[in-house]
């Protein structure tokens, strides 16, 4: 009896290791090896493993290397108020066994989405409390606040606080809540890098022409005709006389690089930088259109490949697959209804607001002496925490008060801004009392 | 005669033995510096780095030179902006720490503007008390910090140019106001583990 109860117990025990070995060397599919929901920052890439745990062995310095390689530019460019060499000097030691902030998993533990909060947060939500408990013998105004009210009330965030901290309040206190209209600056990235990139002698493809006229007659009336690229641009490796039947991400980053990069960056983008394939709405837990539930994101998705229409990818595009409130209440809000109007003629396109112009905005940089305007593709790049849409979205059209106030009421988040705040945050009236005084 | 073959061998073994145990200890420590010659020696390059950002770059170039810059508090948000000096020491601390553990370094006082530079620990706030109430000289202790011992020195930072103390006296955030030429505001306090 004995002895089959061993031979019993080495089988089972054989099998089990087999099949997780199996699965960890072997096989393509990991699900088995996910030891808890992942965030939804990162489910997208749950079963590239190695994309956060780069080496098998190791300690948490090699998990955050992986967090900083994916994160930490963009942390560096928000000024974050809260960096890791803030706390390694040995005068914070005793903060650390409050909270590590050395590690970002400190506050953002992965494969726990139960604990999970908006921000990708697991901490409860007292953090700033525990190393700022004296701020009221400064602020008179904050003596009375809840201990979990710091980052939650619209006042401040942990990382960017680029349009939150008392100086630019207080900079920033007037002005009318509607300024005049701006104008969107139009995209020159991908022309300039075209007319480097691309060689004037491309390979023409005549046969092609003749047999897709109508493909033909779209693309003579779009920017690639614009900037000089041909049949052959995109068609071809530029090297060959070789015709492209399907010209992938590779042919069209040969341009569109920066957008390429950033659009890797993002939600949309973030498997194929991982090399997993594109993710389909049925993959993500956002309320989404069942007619789109299978459609693989690509550039194509939202960039039709002749016509090159950026209105139509600015807004229509999205609404294909996103059917949640606010995506819903786009088309009958007041940002909505300049789109329509843009569309109509009556007002120039580069007046109208689409989703793209609050997620997607464009950056002007100064390049070898030339202003160079690229519209982000990381979708995810000002969405959360929202005040990061403060400065280079809401504050092109809108005051400051007016932005913070929007951007802190759900309900008129949900319904696309169609109407005023119903909440006041009083961060900027408190900044200008203690200048007063 | 076995017994005295035994006790060769066994007395062989026992002095390799010791021989290769001798051979496996640390190596008498060398003559290091000393702490205190290692953060004088640190403050100097510190300090002199300082005064020369703030005589080459700020004061040339600054409002008051070539006009070329303005040093600022919020130096990012403004065209041309400039770190101030006491933000350019914080800087190269924030680096330095970006590299090594061996020291570190930083600007505090017993009436900050940033309440995140008031003195901490107690002998922070007992060598920065020191070096107000004895003019011209440094402190030097040592401290527990965690399960770490350090050497920690203090050096004073002394008030050189009307930009330094009227910033501090003009702040709305400072707690002190009435700042003269030549007082000591604050204190460099360099930390080493021992």
């Amino acid at each position: 009896m004995k002895k089959i109860i061993w031979a019993t117990w080495m089988l089972v025990t054989l099998s089990i290791a087999g099949y997780y070995g199996y699965i960890l060397f072997k096989a393509d599919n990991k699900q088995a090896l996910l030891i808890g929901e992942t965030s939804h920052g990162h489910f997208q890439i749950e079963l590239a493993c190695s994309s956060c745990h780069t080496e098998a062995f190791g300690g948490p310095e090699l998990i955050q290397e992986a967090c900083v390689g994916c994160h930490g530019a963009e942390l560096a460019e928000a000024n974050d108020t809260h960096p890791k060499k803030k706390f390694t000097d040995p005068r914070n030691a005793d903060r650390l066994s409050v909270v590590d902030a050395r590690y970002c998993v400190s506050c953002h533990t992965e494969h726990h989405r139960e604990i999970t909060a908006p921000m990708g947060v697991t901490l409860p939500e007292d953090y700033c409390f525990h190393c700022h408990t004296d701020v009221g013998d400064d602020r008179e105004s904050h003596r009375d606040l809840a201990f979990d009210s710091c980052a939650s009330a619209g006042c401040h965030n942990y990382h960017d606080n680029r349009a939150l901290f008392e100086d630019f309040l207080v900079h920033n206190h007037s002005g009318p809540w509607l300024k005049e209209m701006a104008r969107l600056t139009n995209p020159n990235g991908a022309a300039i890098l075209a007319s480097k990139r691309v060689p004037e002698q491309q390979p023409t493809f005549p046969e092609q022409k003749t047999a897709h006229p109508d493909i033909h007659q779209e693309w003579s009336g779009s920017s690639h005709a614009d900037a000089g690229v041909g049949c052959g641009g995109c068609h071809s490796d530029n090297r060959s006389d070789e015709w492209l039947e399907k010209p992938g991400i590779a042919q069209c980053q040969t341009c569109h690089i920066h957008e390429v990069e950033s659009y890797k960056s993002g939600k949309h983008g973030m498997r194929l930088a991982q090399s997993l394939p594109a993710i389909r709405p049925v993959d993500s837990k956002l309320p989404f259109k069942e007619t789109a539930m299978s459609l693989q994101q690509g550039c194509n998705s939202c960039h039709s490949a002749h016509r090159t229409d950026t209105l139509f990818a600015a807004s229509e595009a999205c609404l294909t697959c996103h059917n949640d409130e606010h995506s819903r209440g786009f088309a009958s809000s007041p940002h909505g209804r300049l789109l329509t109007q843009a569309i109509a003629g009556a007002i120039p396109v580069e007046q109208a607001v689409s989703c793209a112009t609050c997620h997607m905005p464009r950056a002007e940089n100064i390049v070898d002496g030339e202003a160079v305007v690229q519209v982000n593709h990381n979708q995810n790049h000002n969405l959360r925490p929202n005040e990061k849409m403060i400065r280079p979205v809401c504050m092109q059209c809108h005051n400051l008060g007016f932005s913070i106030d929007a951007l802190a009421d759900p309900a008129l988040i949900r319904n696309n801004f169609n109407g005023k705040p119903a909440t006041h945050i009083p961060s900027i009236d408190w900044s200008l009392k203690r200048v007063a005084d | 005669m076995k017994h005295v073959k035994k006790i060769a061998l066994m007395t062989t073994l026992l002095a390799s033995s010791l021989v290769i145990t001798a051979c496996n200890e640390a190596p008498p420590a060398k003559a290091g510096i000393p702490p205190k010659l290692y953060t004088d020696s640190l403050f100097a390059v510190m300090n002199a780095d300082r005064a020369n950002y703030t005589k080459l770059i700020i004061q040339r170039l600054g409002p008051n030179g070539a006009g070329a810059i303005k040093p600022d508090e919020h130096w990012k948000e403004i065209e041309n902006g400039a770190l101030l000096p006491a933000q350019m020491f914080r800087a190269g601390s924030e680096a330095v720490a970006e590299v090594t553990d061996e020291f570190t370094y930083s600007l505090q006082s017993l009436w900050p503007i940033n309440k995140q530079n008031a003195p901490k620990t107690p002998l922070e706030e007992e060598g920065l008390q020191y070096t107000v109430d004895n003019p011209g000289e440094n402190f030097y202790g040592e401290e527990k910090l965690g399960d770490v011992t350090y050497f920690t020195a203090v050096y004073p930072d002394v008030a050189v140019s009307p930009a330094c103390t009227t910033c501090h006296n003009d702040h709305k955030d400072s707690p002190r106001t009435d700042f003269d030429i030549g007082d000591v505001m604050g204190g460099v306090v360099i930390r080493v583990p021992l």
